[in-house]
């Protein structure tokens, strides 16, 4: 046989043989569908009333809620703390609002703070992998299996939500784990607004949390619907906003 | 050709050795952090970035600095530089190669860093950053293959490679600028978030870029019969006096707007810098240094009777090195992010192993840097003889 | 001009070496494909044998698109059956143990898996 045929004849084979796992993948697969009770939300959104919450002094019952039920680490040295909700003092929250009258007690008051879940995040803005992006429901979510661990994201956000786990966060998770995945060494999280039971027609665990102590401070749900208590509270009153001037239009608002 | 980088002397084979020592110590502390992760470098949450994203942004200033020799010599025919470009190009190679290693050593999951390519993003600057980085490491690669091939055989450059060397020039502008734009438009950090940032990184790198060729250049005469002429070298130096110029300029501008507004947003950082916030100071006594260091390389340089003095000259370009090494390898990266958004201030100092992982990477890259010097001083004085 | 009793001897060396993983696995009794233990026993799993067989990373893949960044959790399978789309919830509840399933089919392939960094609701020791 001629060499041009003995390779004409190889070359068609090679790609007869590719044929097979073509047609293996082409072959039926399941498709996949939302949970029939899924919240379907237009533009999720969160107010925090500090006036409630300061009223339980001490409480970390939502921090608690989030950290347990996420698998969130307690890292031993705080330069490598991973954290999705906390207090900080009033004055790194809201500095603006701070006076050189204003007395310590006020300046020191603890204050929640979380992923703001903003309209424009400049965290998005510079992921180059899309591992972290808006949804059209306005929620920022987040992908580990994509993240390269680059924390542009981190550097980008202006105000400090995201955190990067700079060794393996197993050892550190303290009791039983929960279902939720834990994350890997390398990668960066944050609060996903309980991305993963909004899906599944529940609310947020901090949110949870906080009524089931009797206090209330925290109320999330859908400004898309006029009828929501969000609504009615970003609507009916003079909210606060975390450093509104960046342009970043936070959905976490504030009652002062 | 890289037969030549296989015969040496002595002294050439104790470098490559002293140097390959440094690889794979480097190399070794590397493995540690891959199987442990970034924690055991001295980034923080509030630090995120610190020695290996501060080292690639000096090393983007040093390749991007190679058209500083590319622009006189093949635009505008300055003929001096005739011998001086091909070390001007085989250090570009190595420093684009080192932002590469230095930003493939701070990924926290470097097995997926090929997931830039798989979902590309071109609102993010980064993606771009990866795009003019690489695209520079090759044009460099294909303009100096081309032009020194055809030197060795006697006949000038293929014309293809004619309009390729154009696009070096400004690609080698958009490689420092786009770097500048990963940090200036992050609206969280104001240190960063200024119009200056890139012309101060341009600034910079043709001060610091240029005063480390000077440096190699003389080295390379003193070391082989390689002699980059009086001429070019003299040349460089006013080159140099120029760009430190402008980058003192430059740094003088940003002070002033900073103080004078009176932002506290502004101001913090400068503070921290220069002498510390809440008691914490650790790049204080650096930054003066450099600006010591800076004085005196102005003056070195700006005397015309001091700056052509060669030995002068060399006092000079290390001034300036030293000096803007701090500034852009210690001060600019950590200063972003002090005070936190949050008001924390949270120092940052590199740890042993990170320290020696940022040394393994600059011993490869001298890895490089030799074996292609050794490569074109071997021809040139083949050509000669 | 060259020995070919010292070529023949190369060549000999080269084969030992090149195929030393095999003779390595076989001394190490892994010279056949793994016993896997299924937790449940007589339970089906959501899609054929075969199917998942060839096929479980590319369904796994998928799922882990929907669910992360769609935000679905429903699979429906070729039969027409719903399932949650959870690694933990629905495979790890009859393949539970990861180690005596998984593991030693990858481990005996040499395909490393590394789903059991996050996806593992037991603490590692």
């Amino acid at each position: 046989m001629k060499r041009r045929s003995f390779l004409k004849i190889a070359g068609l084979g090679l790609v007869g043989a590719c044929g097979v796992p073509v047609a293996q993948a082409m072959a039926r697969a399941g498709s996949t569908a939302p949970a029939p009770n899924a919240s379907n939300g237009k533009r999720w959104a969160m107010v925090i009333d500090e006036k409630k919450c300061l009223t339980k002094s001490g409480c970390q019952a939502c921090v608690l809620a989030c950290h347990k039920g996420h698998n969130v680490p307690t890292m031993s040295e705080s330069r490598h703390d991973v954290k999705w909700i906390w207090k900080e003092q009033f004055v790194n929250v809201f500095p603006e609002r701070v006076t050189p009258y204003t007395p310590a007690a006020m300046k020191e008051r603890p204050t929640l703070v979380v992923c703001n879940h903003c309209d424009n995040p400049p965290c998005v803005r510079v992921c180059p992998t899309q591992a972290t992006w808006k949804r059209p429901d306005g929620l920022v979510a987040m992908d580990e299996h994509r993240c390269i661990g680059c924390r542009y994201c981190v550097t980008a956000c202006p105000y400090g939500a995201r955190s990067f786990n700079w060794e393996d966060p197993r050892p550190h998770i303290v009791g039983e784990l929960t279902d939720y995945p834990t994350r890997t060494k390398g990668v960066v999280e944050k609060c996903t607004f309980c991305a993963e039971r909004l899906a599944v027609g529940k609310r947020p665990l901090c949110v949870e949390a906080c009524e089931g102590i009797g206090c209330g401070a925290l109320v999330f749900g859908d400004l898309g619907d006029p009828n929501s208590a969000v609504s009615a509270l970003v609507r009916g009153s003079e909210l606060g906003r975390r450093k509104p001037e960046l342009g970043t239009s936070p959905h976490v608002f504030y009652i002062l | 050709m890289l037969e030549k980088a296989l015969t040496g002397s002595r002294g050439y084979w104790t470098l490559l050795a002293a140097l390959f020592a440094l690889v794979v110590v480097g190399l070794v502390t590397y493995l540690q952090q891959f199987a442990q992760g970034l924690g055991l470098t001295g980034l923080s949450r509030d630090v995120p970035w610190g020695l290996y994203i501060s080292q690639f942004t000096f090393l983007v200033g040093v390749a991007a600095s190679a058209v500083m020799v590319v622009l006189p010599y093949y635009v505008h025919h300055y003929k001096a530089f005739g011998k001086l470009a091909i070390l001007g190009e085989f250090l570009a190679i190595p420093a684009c190669f080192m932002c590469v290693l230095f930003i493939f050593v701070d990924m926290g999951q470097p097995r997926r860093v090929i997931n830039i390519i798989l979902h590309p993003t071109p609102h993010s600057v980064m993606f771009w950053d990866m795009i003019v980085l690489n695209g520079y490491l090759l044009l460099n690669v294909v303009i100096s293959r081309a032009t020194f091939r055809a030197e060795r055989a006697g006949r000038p450059p293929p014309g293809w490679v004619k309009p390729i060397i154009y696009l070096s020039v400004p690609w080698a502008v958009s490689i420092h600028t786009v770097t500048a734009f990963l940090y200036c438009g992050l609206a969280a950090r104001p240190f960063w978030l200024t119009a200056i940032l890139a012309p101060r990184f341009l600034a910079s790198a043709f001060a610091s870029g240029p005063s480390l060729l000077i440096l190699l250049a003389l080295l390379v005469r003193r070391v082989t019969k390689f002699d980059a002429g009086k001429e070019a070298i003299a040349k460089l130096g006013e080159i140099v006096a120029y760009g430190m110029s402008v980058n003192i300029f430059f740094v003088g501008l940003e002070i002033f707007t900073a103080f004078y507004s009176g932002r506290p947003e502004e101001i913090e950082h400068f503070t921290y810098l220069y002498a510390g916030l809440h008691g914490h100071h650790v790049l204080a006594p650096w930054m003066w240094a450099s600006l010591a260091l800076s004085a005196l390389a102005l003056v070195l340089l700006l005397v015309p009777s001091l700056r052509r003095n060669e030995s002068v000259l060399v006092v000079a370009c290390l001034a300036v090195v030293g000096a803007l090494w701090i500034d852009k390898g210690l001060g600019m990266v950590v200063t972003g992010f002090v005070p936190s958004p949050l008001g924390h201030v949270t120092e940052y100092w590199p740890t042993g192993r990170e320290m020696l992982i940022a040394l393994g990477i600059y011993a490869l890259g001298g890895l490089v840097l030799t074996v292609l010097y050794k490569i074109a001083t071997t021809v040139r004085e083949e050509l000669e003889a | 001009m060259y020995s070919v009793g010292k070529i023949i001897l190369g060549l000999g060396v080269f084969a030992a070496a090149v195929t030393a993983p095999v003779w390595y696995g076989l001394a190490h009794g892994n010279g056949s494909p793994p016993e896997l233990q299924h937790a449940a026993e007589g339970k089906d799993c959501i899609e054929p044998t075969a199917f998942m067989r060839a096929r479980h990373m590319e369904l796994l893949d998928s799922w882990r698109d929907a669910v992360v960044r769609r935000g679905e959790h429903v699979y429906i399978a070729t039969d027409g059956k719903h399932h949650d789309m959870s690694l933990t919830g629905t495979c790890l509840r009859c393949h539970s143990e990861p180690s005596k399933f998984c593991v030693r089919c990858h481990d005996y392939a040499g395909v490393e898996v590394f789903c059991w960094d996050c996806h593992q609701q037991k603490k590692r020791s």
